[in-house]
């Protein structure tokens, strides 16, 4: 009744080109937007910020990153870990060898680093798929963590190799080091997810994109319509690594603040995969939604059970584990295509409420 | 967007925010919040609870005997699983908890207390990271909020070496000697590196190191180097699962167990019962007594679990993990008795107990009030010292128990405190930390 496009009409391309060309989805985004750029920073806490958003943000942009390579262009990939540090400690590298660096300058070179590994380790992709290739990004993974444990100079040779973030400032306010202030480091990752966000709905909207579904969905196919497969992997590897290395920098500066290389262990990078596979493979939406339901349910399911039953922390987290394994369960047998198809139906069902046809 | 839609978002919304707010406190109690980051679960929780519960039962007891100067102590336990981003959540949860706030965080995770270090500077709550954490925090002048007292990781390898020294025969005979550092590839293990190192060039034994993953099922690789190498001596830093695959490991080549030596945290019931006959003779170091043989432990048997509060089994009382918890609470509580003689007997913010513990004097004849004699030794911390490089003594396990085997052993201070002040000036440096004068104004 209220959802519904009647009497909107499209008298140009560029309303018919638009991201979202009901006009109900334009004022529901914008203001989703104010409300996290506007109302968000003036009434959360301090935990809000630093143990729910700030996560919450970074990891929804990890998922973009991978959503942009697994998702988009169907190389499945499980070295998100390992390029995620390789964004951290370059951002710590160029952070503590040039102090006055410009901050969104150091996130962009970093994201470079990240997408130059990646693109290495995007190679075999050429010659094998699936599940074989995960196993190849598998070994970027181990590689990576390993060389970063290793090698003193990534860390500055300090005796026990963990990078901290050095207290860095930008346009005068504090952004990275422990004395920020919260809203600021989450003003910072809000601003990268809606800038990536964007770019990437943009992106794969383009030729670009439509090579990468084409790639995705039949790449024998895609060749033979004129598709250079060796292009578009690689330029899929890099895309995505760039934005998983932006978001490896973000979860060292702006989430936890000091970190060593167990922090990107394997298991990190399977809980990227299984936020886009519960949020959506190939939508940005999606990957929100899945960082959203990994990141956050944890947390509200113990803060329900011992905040609000009065149960024991333990019993709690094994519960928590029980309940979370039985949600994805769920929601993948209700939806294998994740929480975005749900987002997508619930629309379509809007559209036609309160009349069944 | 209409008014239906929006009030129904709006109340998701309210419902949504109450799942992640903390239960407001009933009342203006007057009580102390104490929060307690553990590891119930997970890889590492055969450490984690023994601990849990030896932290928890201490404070039962204080709180069954009315409290520290007739003030309580309220425990919040928040599982962390022994991972650095949960204990962040943890920490960013509890630190406003109660009517003065936390006192004290004890994050028993080298990980999270390099999280919480600098976190602790903006929010005024001290961390207390006994016998683990960041060896430079041992420098108050610093690192104002962070306490790593009674010993640190740099002073247990120097007494060690020490030990080691004493076994040859004097400390010239380590001269040649081959001694190997197998350690849990992380920020924890690699701690005791840089000393081992100087030592090496000090005193000429030939040092290897070798790092096990996390979270060290599979040494085989390591272990054949260490056969390769021949080593006289083996020092261990390993945490969980990863210390009794060592033992089992080192008794298939055939290591001898008695020069094999773990420190504080490779050294405890869960790390050598596993690896069964194996295991005897293999040494650890400790800078508290094993067992259940002090008074304060039947007082607990009988005031805490005999009102049927205890936090584990009764059987768990007097093990080498269980012990250590004690030992943390009782360093806390006397932090709180020494900052009330100061601030009066109210419920005290985590500024104040930082105060109680850069002032604390834990001596003989407190610790025997207690009912703790002999089991740990007295410590005076300062301004400029929150280490007090304090002594370590090894013990061995013969199959059924942990047996002390040496004297208190003094690390060597003259190497290893100038290695403190060098690296707490140079993080100093690094992230433009004040210098404290410690002369009382600040």
């Amino acid at each position: 009744m209220f959802y519904r496009e009647a009497g909107q009409f499209k008298t140009g391309y560029a309303a018919d080109q638009a991201i979202f060309p009901i006009l109900q989805d334009r004022l529901f985004v914008i203001a989703v937007l104010a409300f996290a750029f506007v109302v968000v920073p003036l009434t959360a806490n301090d935990y809000w910020f630093q143990a729910i958003l700030t996560p919450f943000l970074v990891y929804a942009l990890t998922a973009l990153g991978l959503n942009i390579l697994t998702g988009y262009a169907g190389q499945i990939s499980l070295g998100t870990g390992g390029f995620m540090a390789v964004g951290a400690y370059s951002f710590y590298k160029l952070t503590t060898g040039f102090p006055e660096m410009n901050l969104i300058v150091a996130f962009l070179i970093a994201g470079c680093f990240s997408a130059a590994v990646g693109v290495v380790f995007g190679l075999p992709s050429l010659r094998i798929k699936g599940f074989y290739l995960a196993v190849a990004t598998l070994a970027a993974q181990f590689f990576l963590v390993w060389l970063f444990n290793k090698v003193g100079w990534f860390y500055n040779y300090n005796p026990s190799g963990t990078i901290d973030a050095p207290p860095r400032e930008m346009f005068g306010v504090l952004v990275t080091g422990a004395a920020a202030k919260p809203a600021v480091k989450y003003l910072a990752a809000l601003s990268m997810l809606t800038v990536f966000a964007l770019l990437t709905k943009n992106l794969v909207r383009s030729a670009v994109g439509r090579s990468w579904m084409a790639i995705r969905d039949m790449d024998i196919a895609a060749e033979i319509i004129g598709i250079r497969p060796l292009r578009t992997k690689l330029l899929a590897f890099a895309i995505s690594s760039f934005v998983v290395g932006i978001a490896g920098a973000e979860l060292f500066a702006l989430h936890l603040g000091s970190v060593e290389t167990i922090a990107f262990d394997v298991t990190l990078s399977f809980n990227i995969l299984f936020m886009i596979i519960i949020g959506g493979l190939g939508s940005v939406m999606g990957s929100i939604m899945g960082a959203a339901f990994l990141v956050l349910m944890p947390i509200a399911l113990t803060n329900l059970l011992v905040g609000g039953f009065g149960m024991q922390a333990t019993s709690a987290k094994h519960l928590e584990f029980m309940v979370l394994g039985a949600l994805i369960i769920f929601f993948l047998i209700v939806e294998p295509h994740g929480l975005a198809r749900l987002w997508q139906i619930a629309k379509d069902k809007l559209r036609l409420w309160p009349f069944p046809h | 967007m209409n008014a239906k839609k929006l009030t129904l978002g709006g109340m998701g919304a309210a419902v949504f925010a109450t799942l992640f707010t903390a239960v407001p406190v009933a009342a203006q109690e007057n009580y102390m919040f104490l929060p307690s980051l553990v590891y119930r679960t997970g890889a590492y929780a055969p450490n984690g609870v023994p601990f849990a519960n030896g932290y928890a039962d201490y404070i039962a007891l204080v709180n069954a005997r009315g409290g520290v100067n007739g003030i309580k102590i309220k425990l919040t336990e928040c599982e962390t699983g022994y991972k650095t981003d949960v204990g962040v959540e943890c920490y960013e949860k509890l630190k406003n908890e109660g009517p003065a706030g936390a006192t004290v965080f004890n994050p028993l995770s080298t990980g999270i207390t390099y999280q919480l270090i600098e976190k602790t500077w903006v929010d005024k709550v001290p961390v207390h990271s006994m016998g683990y954490g960041r060896t430079a925090a041992a420098d108050g002048r610093v690192f104002k909020w962070t306490f790593n007292f009674p010993t640190s990781y740099w002073s247990q390898a120097s007494a060690v070496i020490k030990y080691i020294g004493a076994q040859e025969g004097g400390m010239d005979k380590l001269k040649g000697k081959k001694i190997t550092h197998v350690y849990h590839n992380s920020a924890y293990g690699k701690e005791a590196n840089p000393t081992l190192k100087i030592l090496a060039k000090k005193f000429g034994f030939k040092l290897n190191l070798l790092p096990v993953d996390h979270p060290g099922q599979e040494q085989k690789a390591t272990w054949l180097q260490v056969r390769r190498i021949k080593p006289d001596w083996i020092f261990m830093s390993g945490w969980g699962v990863m210390n009794q695959v060592a033992i089992k490991e080192a008794a298939a080549i055939n290591f001898p167990m008695e020069k094999f030596i773990g420190n504080w945290w490779s050294s405890t019931e869960s790390d050598v019962v596993p690896a069964g006959d194996s295991a005897i003779g293999y040494k650890g170091t400790a800078f508290h007594g094993a067992g259940a043989n002090w008074p304060v432990f039947d007082a607990i048997k009988k005031e805490v679990y005999g009102a049927g509060k205890g936090a584990g089994p009764i059987e768990g009382v007097g093990e080498v993990l269980y012990n250590r918890g004690l030992i943390n609470t009782v360093y806390t509580t006397e932090a709180m008795r020494t900052a009330m003689a100061k601030f009066g007997n109210k419920a005290l913010s985590g500024e104040e107990v930082r105060w109680g513990l850069e002032n604390l004097n834990l001596t003989a004849a407190r610790l025997d009030e207690l009912g703790l004699g002999g089991f740990a030794n007295p410590i005076k911390i300062s301004c400029r010292d929150h280490e007090t490089n304090g002594p370590v003594r090894i013990q061995q396990w013969d199959g059924k128990k942990w047996v002390v085997v040496s004297d208190w052993i003094t690390p060597m201070a003259d190497v290893v405190r100038p290695m403190i002040e060098k690296a707490a000036m140079a993080y100093a440096k690094e992230k433009k930390v004040p210098v404290r004068k410690c002369d009382g104004t600040d």
